[in-house]
Formats: structure tokens, C-alpha cells, sequence
């Protein structure tokens, strides 16, 4: 009975990955196929494109923001629920909620909110700032080094985006935690607690580390969902002015579909494949190891 | 003792701008999509309407009906079926393990973490050569194909809970294979059903990129309408935020009422159930 699934996704799964990695090594570059082999110069193009050199760019520092920030919230909000307060529900709903939206809606609502001529930057200019920030139009990188094609550093567009998805995503991060929390036992904190620790001394050295675990399978679960992200920058930003909101999976989307380049497009889904995998594979291999059935 | 008050009300401080924060953007959806047109301007984003306009709902409702029922026509069969075989086999890897039943689960479990993109070109290619190219049946094996990893793994991690001694009674009673699913573990997964259920609706029905590369126009579900309803200038944008909501209805119901069952699905994605 098992059998149709295998099946299923023996072909949905890896006999795709395959073909895919197949096309990434021919000369598909229009709407009429063309299965001649070109061996890596598909890929050797893409590492010297600067649109694909942006987009590792962004990729690197919208996945560590994201992780980074995520967490942090996350952790903060379930420390501040867990202490038995009034209305547990309701705060924990009010957090989660972004979840069960789509990044679509999402993006759609934070193009208005982060709009530099609309939306926080009115509050902004309310409170009497003047120079008010361009959000994701801004152009900006910092530092700006110069980097093969590209200017390397962190492009001030990507925050934008990255507060939409820290927005729908700390939720998660904070049920998590929140599970965590609830596995740690009240002996230990009483334990701390009578060696005259301190509430910041206890989260720093009983409840974090207590915590360690979850946050390992929080930054693989946020790493892989960075670094495949495409429907909200699609939704929220698109490629953005020198792409600097532009992650692989929109310029897979746009090469492929929009430009029939479907080599070049099988090249990115590969490299996007790859990283992903770093993360995921050793995650499931020890995680298969550890189970014993 | 007055410190710890403070305390405990700064803690509700705290709580409190943290969760009208999180709330803003329902603030600007809500405000907006019942504004008047003459109303919906970028220097007064944050105003509330002066009257109730139902403007921006009348004419996202006409504009995206025909892709809400595409949306329901995916999500409802495609949740069944992905729960229907995902119960099958976390019933099978869980309580009938054999040689290599780790390992292929484990390779199962590898479907769910990939980037889409990665096999996007042949999917097309493929269900062109089967006719399903562009059609909601088309999508609904999409989505039960790469559906199966989550949902195998949450009632796997589920069933494991069920005591093997239930089974031994089932099977002294003569029960076999299929027996021992009918009338011993499906009775015992209702809530199983329910949490995969939930999670499967709620991804299909907001998933964006099967949806926008594998069906044009009139087979377009609802979030491809949105992001082209949002993409398009001319469009007002009370009816931007009308239609943003009314794609976000459903799974927002879902999870107000059933948010228990929604949280436990957020939590077995993560592997270890």
C-alpha cells in the first residue's frame, strides 16, 4: 500500500530533480528545445552574471537577518507568554495568525505599509523625522565593496522584506519555543533559582541552552524557507531597482517563464537545490539516526 | 512586592504594543477595503473611513469569484486525497516497519524541504504529456504528490503514539492489515485528520508558485488572481485590500476557530513530533 506513494514520489522527487539537473547542462534557451549537452558553461555564465551574483548577495543576508531576527522575537515572545499572564490565548493567536496567511497576502499588505510614500514612514514624518527611510526603493548597500560584478554588503531594500517575513514567521518561532518552555521542568528553574540566579541568569544559562535543540531545527526550518523565498518578494517587491530585492527563486521564475531560458533556469533551481540541501540532508540523516523504530 | 507588580505590568505593557504591532497591517487591510475611493490616498493611510463604502468588496468579489472556486475545487479534494495516503502510509511506517522503512521515509521526508523550482520544467513538461497541463485536476496531483512527505510524517509521528498493545488485541481478534486500520486506527485519529487537514488546506490554498506556473486565466486559484488584481496600476487599491482579505478568509476562519489544531500542524513540520 505503500507502494503508490513510493512511486509517486520516486517520479514527483527525484526523477524530476534528475531531469531537471539534466536540462541545467543543455542548450534549452528558448521555446523550442534543444537537449544539446554544454556541460557547466550554464552555470559558469550564471556565477559571472551580475543579476545572480545580487542575488547570493541578498540571499546571504536576508537568510541571517531572517534567521537571526525570527528567533530572537520569538524566543522573546514566548518568554513574555509563558508567565502565566491573563489572556495567554489571545496574545499567543494575535502572534501566530501571519502564519495561516499566504506570503502573497502578506506581501501585498507590507508593499503599502513600507511604501516610503505612505504607510510607518507618515508616523516617521508625524514624529518629526525628516529624512525618512526609502525602505525597499532604497538603493543603498552597506558596505558597499566591490565585489566581482556586484557591490557586496548589506542592501537596505531587503530589510523591508525582511520585517514582512519576520512578521508572519516570528509566530512560529514563539510556538516552538513555547513548546520548548513547557518541556523544561519547574525543578530546574527552582534549582537556579536557589543558587541565587537571576531571572536573566536563568534564561541565559539554564533556559537557552535547555532550548538548544529547537533552536537547531528553527534555523534549518528558517534557512530552508530563506533561501527558497519567492512569493513574497514576487508579491512584495519583484527583482527591485540593480536587484536588490532579488533572491534565485525570482530569477528562476522570470528566466524560465518570462524569457524561455529554461537552461538557465534549471542552473538556479540546481544551485537553489544544493543550498538547501546543505541544511536539510544532515538535519534528516540525524534525525533518522536518532529515531529508533 | 511593588517591584514584582511593576513588573508584571510592564510585562502586560509589553504585550500589549507587541500585539497591536503584529495587528497593524489587519488595521490597514480592514480600514482601507471599506474606504471610499475618493478616501483611499496615500496621506491618509492610517485615517479611518469617513462612512463605510462597500465599493471595494463589490468589485473584488466580482473579480475574484471565479478564482475562490478554483481555490476551493483544489484545496478540498487535494486536502482529502494527501490525508486519505498520508494516514495509509504513517499507518504502514509506523506500525508495520520493515528492512529499509527508515531509509525510504527518511527520502520521502526529503520532498518536503525542496525548492519547487527544482522540478518545475519537467512538471510542466509532464502533465502536458498527460493532458493536465492547465486544469485544477492537474494541480490537485501536484499538490497530493508533494503533499504526501508532511502529511505521511504527521500521522506517522501521531501513530507512534498509539499503543502497540491495542494492536495485539485487534490482531488476536483476527483482525489483519486493513482490519486493524479501519476499526482501530482511523476511529483513532480524528484529531490526526483534523490537524493534517488543516495544515494541508491552508498550504494549498495559499501555495503561489504551482499556481502561477502551471494554469493561465480562467483556471488561475485564487492567489495568482490576487497578486495580478495587486500587480495592475489601474487597479483602486480599496479593492486590493478587499480582495486581499477575501483570499485570507478562508484559512483565517480556519485558524481563528480551530487554532489549537493549527498550532499542533505548525509543530510537526518540525520533524520530531
Amino acid at each position: 500500500m505503500l507502494i503508490p506513494s513510493l512511486v509517486l514520489i520516486g517520479i514527483f522527487v527525484y526523477g524530476f530533480i534528475a531531469w531537471t539537473g539534466f536540462v541545467s547542462f543543455t542548450a534549452w534557451k528558448s521555446m523550442v528545445k534543444n537537449m544539446k549537452l554544454v556541460g557547466f558553461s550554464n552555470y559558469a555564465l550564471l556565477f559571472q552574471d551580475f543579476r545572480f551574483q545580487s542575488d547570493m548577495r541578498n540571499t546571504l543576508m536576508f537568510t541571517i537577518m531572517f534567521i537571526a531576527v525570527t528567533m530572537v522575537i520569538g524566543l522573546f515572545l514566548a518568554l513574555m507568554v509563558d508567565r502565566k499572564v491573563r489572556g495567554e490565548t489571545f496574545f499567543r493567536n494575535v502572534f501566530i495568525f501571519p502564519m495561516a496567511l499566504s506570503f502573497i497576502v502578506t506581501g501585498v499588505i507590507w508593499q503599502w505599509i513600507l511604501n516610503p510614500t505612505t504607510g510607518v514612514n507618515l508616523i516617521l514624518k508625524a514624529l518629526g523625522i525628516a529624512d525618512v527611510p526609502q525602505w525597499y526603493t532604497s538603493t543603498n548597500i552597506i558596505p558597499r565593496i566591490q565585489l566581482g560584478q556586484i557591490e557586496f554588503g548589506l542592501p537596505v531594500a531587503i530589510i523591508a522584506v525582511a520585517i514582512a517575513a519576520v512578521w508572519q514567521m516570528s509566530g512560529f518561532a514563539m510556538a516552538m519555543y513555547l513548546a520548548g518552555l513547557r518541556g523544561i521542568s519547574d525543578d530546574l528553574r527552582e534549582a537556579a533559582k536557589v543558587d541565587g540566579a537571576g531571572e536573566w541568569k536563568l534564561i541565559r544559562k539554564v533556559i537557552i541552552p535547555q532550548l538548544r535543540p529547537i533552536s537547531m531545527s528553527l534555523i534549518i526550518i528558517l534557512a530552508h524557507i530563506s533561501l527558497k523565498i519567492f512569493d513574497l518578494i514576487y508579491a512584495m517587491t519583484g527583482p527591485g531597482a540593480m536587484f536588490v530585492t532579488d533572491v534565485p527563486g525570482v530569477y528562476m521564475f522570470e528566466t524560465t517563464f518570462r524569457g524561455n531560458n529554461y537552461a538557465q533556469g534549471a542552473s538556479i533551481s540546481v544551485i537553489m537545490l544544493l543550498m538547501v540541501s546543505l541544511f536539510i540532508v544532515p538535519y534528516l540523516v540525524s534525525s533518522m539516526r536518532k529515531e529508533k523504530m | 512586592m511593588t517591584l514584582r507588580r511593576f513588573n508584571r505590568a510592564l510585562l502586560y505593557v509589553i504585550l500589549a504594543v507587541l500585539a497591536i504591532v503584529y495587528l497593524i497591517p489587519v488595521y490597514v487591510l480592514l480600514v482601507t477595503s471599506v474606504k471610499d475611493l475618493s478616501e483611499v490616498t496615500l496621506d491618509k493611510m492610517w485615517a479611518l473611513p469617513s462612512h463605510l463604502d462597500w465599493y471595494g468588496y463589490k468589485e473584488a468579489f466580482r473579480k475574484l469569484i471565479p478564482n475562490l472556486t478554483n481555490s476551493f475545487l483544489l484545496a478540498v479534494p487535494a486536502t482529502l486525497l494527501s490525508a486519505l495516503l498520508g494516514s495509509m502510509n504513517g499507518y504502514i511506517l509506523s506500525k508495520w516497519p520493515f528492512r529499509g522503512s527508515r531509509v525510504l521515509f527518511t527520502c520521502m521526508l526529503f520532498g518536503m524541504f525542496i525548492p519547487y523550482q527544482s522540478i518545475l520544467i519537467p512538471l510542466i513538461q509532464f502533465l502536458q504529456s498527460i493532458r493536465l497541463y492547465n486544469s485544477i485536476p492537474g494541480l490537485i496531483l501536484v499538490h497530493v504528490a508533494y503533499g504526501l512527505p508532511i502529511c505521511t510524517l504527521m500521522f506517522r509521528n501521531f501513530y507512534v503514539g498509539v499503543p502497540p498493545e491495542v494492536l495485539e488485541a485487534a490482531k488476536i481478534d483476527g483482525s489483519g492489515f486493513f482490519g486493524i486500520y479501519r476499526h482501530v486506527i482511523v476511529p483513532l485519529s480524528v484529531t490526526g485528520f483534523v490537524v493534517v487537514a488543516i495544515w494541508q488546506f491552508t498550504s494549498v490554498w495559499n501555495e503561489f508558485l504551482f499556481a502561477v506556473t502551471l494554469t493561465t486565466q480562467k483556471q488561475q486559484p485564487i492567489m495568482v488572481a490576487l497578486q495580478n488584481l495587486s500587480g495592475s496600476q489601474i487597479v483602486q487599491w480599496n479593492v486590493q485590500m478587499a480582495g486581499a482579505l477575501l483570499a485570507a478568509l478562508p484559512t483565517l476562519l480556519i485558524y481563528v476557530s480551530l487554532s489549537r489544531f493549527f498550532i499542533r500542524g505548525l509543530l510537526a513540520g518540525s520533524i520530531k513530533g
